[in-house]
């Protein structure tokens, strides 16, 4: 199964993001392909390399950095929610790029599945 | 090319949070790739879609026109749930679409009938 | 169709708004705070026992786990993120926010 996944909430302010990963780890390990992670409303910070959360703590943005590099996960936020919160592709982790909202919609047609995680 | 089924539950209150506005935004994204869309209100989210809005006062851009105006996209499946307006005293003359009032259970099938479902 | 719930009942009714529209048959899943609604002797067992006789349901085993409920309504099936899985693959998705 091909699966797209539509984040819509920020790192470590709720779950859904820990939830998201966990979920597309997991897909991974059974042989399905996570085909792209897109990053909406403030789902978009999830992918800025300036967090820098305690050493005993998850480095979410590292996390999507590492799914890209390991198993070709696109990371990608949408334009107009970045810009409005000030996210631009200088401040984003490596493996992660800047897209619009046309390729959410490849993205929904594109694979078997889609899933949300948010607030 | 495959079209997919792809429904938008809105289900928060404008202004409020961006969840609505946001959501909004993807619906007229979408409406170009001409896939079979479908917008739904539900909850708070039928307050989205009230008379008379008028935001300058919180230095919010409104939008509810722009829901009225979704047919000019060719957003032409607008439905509401009939519960959750009329636990809010609200009816379709409250509202600036005239979108079609649907029961619990015929959204709850044309929501199965969906390809791709995202909540806003 | 899978339909998922990640709010506790207490603090948000889409439990009851999404069982309004749950069609027979179709599994409902319960994720992160959404996990509180099948602990033992609350006040929605009711619903999810109602529930329960035409829907299957699920819960997350690490959101329960992480959240020290031990004991959960009798017919709740626990699934780790593989059976989320699973559950994604052999139904479409309706994941309520």
């Amino acid at each position: 199964m091909k699966i797209g996944i539509l984040l819509k909430q920020g790192p470590y302010n709720h779950q859904a993001s820990d939830t998201a990963y966990k979920f597309a780890e997991a897909a991974i390990r059974k042989g399905h392909t996570v085909d792209a992670v897109f990053l909406y409303n403030d789902g978009v910070i999830n992918a800025t390399k300036l967090m820098d959360p305690p050493q005993d703590d998850r480095h979410i943005a590292e996390r999507w950095s590492e799914l890209n590099r390991d198993h070709g996960v696109e990371i990608l936020a949408c334009i107009a929610a970045s810009k409005r919160r000030g996210i631009n592709e200088d401040i984003m982790i490596t493996g992660s790029a800047i897209t619009g909202l046309g390729t959410l919609t490849d993205i929904a047609i594109r694979n078997d599945r889609t899933v949300t995680f948010g607030d | 090319m495959d079209v997919k089924k792809i429904l938008h539950v809105m289900r928060h209150a404008p202004h409020g949070t961006v969840y609505t506005y946001e959501g909004l935004e993807m619906i007229l994204i979408m409406a170009a790739y001409e896939q079979d869309l479908t917008v739904v209100f539900i909850g708070d989210g039928v307050y989205a879609l009230k008379k008379e809005q008028d935001t300058s006062d919180i230095g919010i851009k409104g939008y509810a026109k722009t829901f009225a105006a979704l047919g000019d996209y060719d957003v032409e499946k607008l439905y509401v749930d009939r519960i959750s307006l009329e636990e809010r005293g609200l009816t379709l003359d409250d509202l600036v679409v005239g979108a079609e009032v649907l029961e619990s259970a015929e959204l709850g099938r044309l929501m199965k009938e969906q390809d791709v479902v995202i909540h806003h | 169709m899978l339909h998922t719930i990640n709010k506790s009942p207490f603090e948000s009714n889409i439990l009851e708004t999404c069982i309004r529209f749950l069609q027979p048959g179709d599994p409902l899943l319960f994720i992160e705070n959404g996990v509180y609604a099948v602990q033992a002797h609350n006040r929605f067992a009711m619903l999810i026992e109602s529930v329960h006789r035409t829907n299957p349901i699920f819960a997350l085993q690490p959101d329960l786990s992480a959240r020290g409920i031990m004991a959960i309504l009798e017919g709740v099936e626990t699934v780790d993120y593989e059976g989320f899985v699973d559950l994604v693959e052999k139904h479409k998705v309706n994941n309520w926010l």
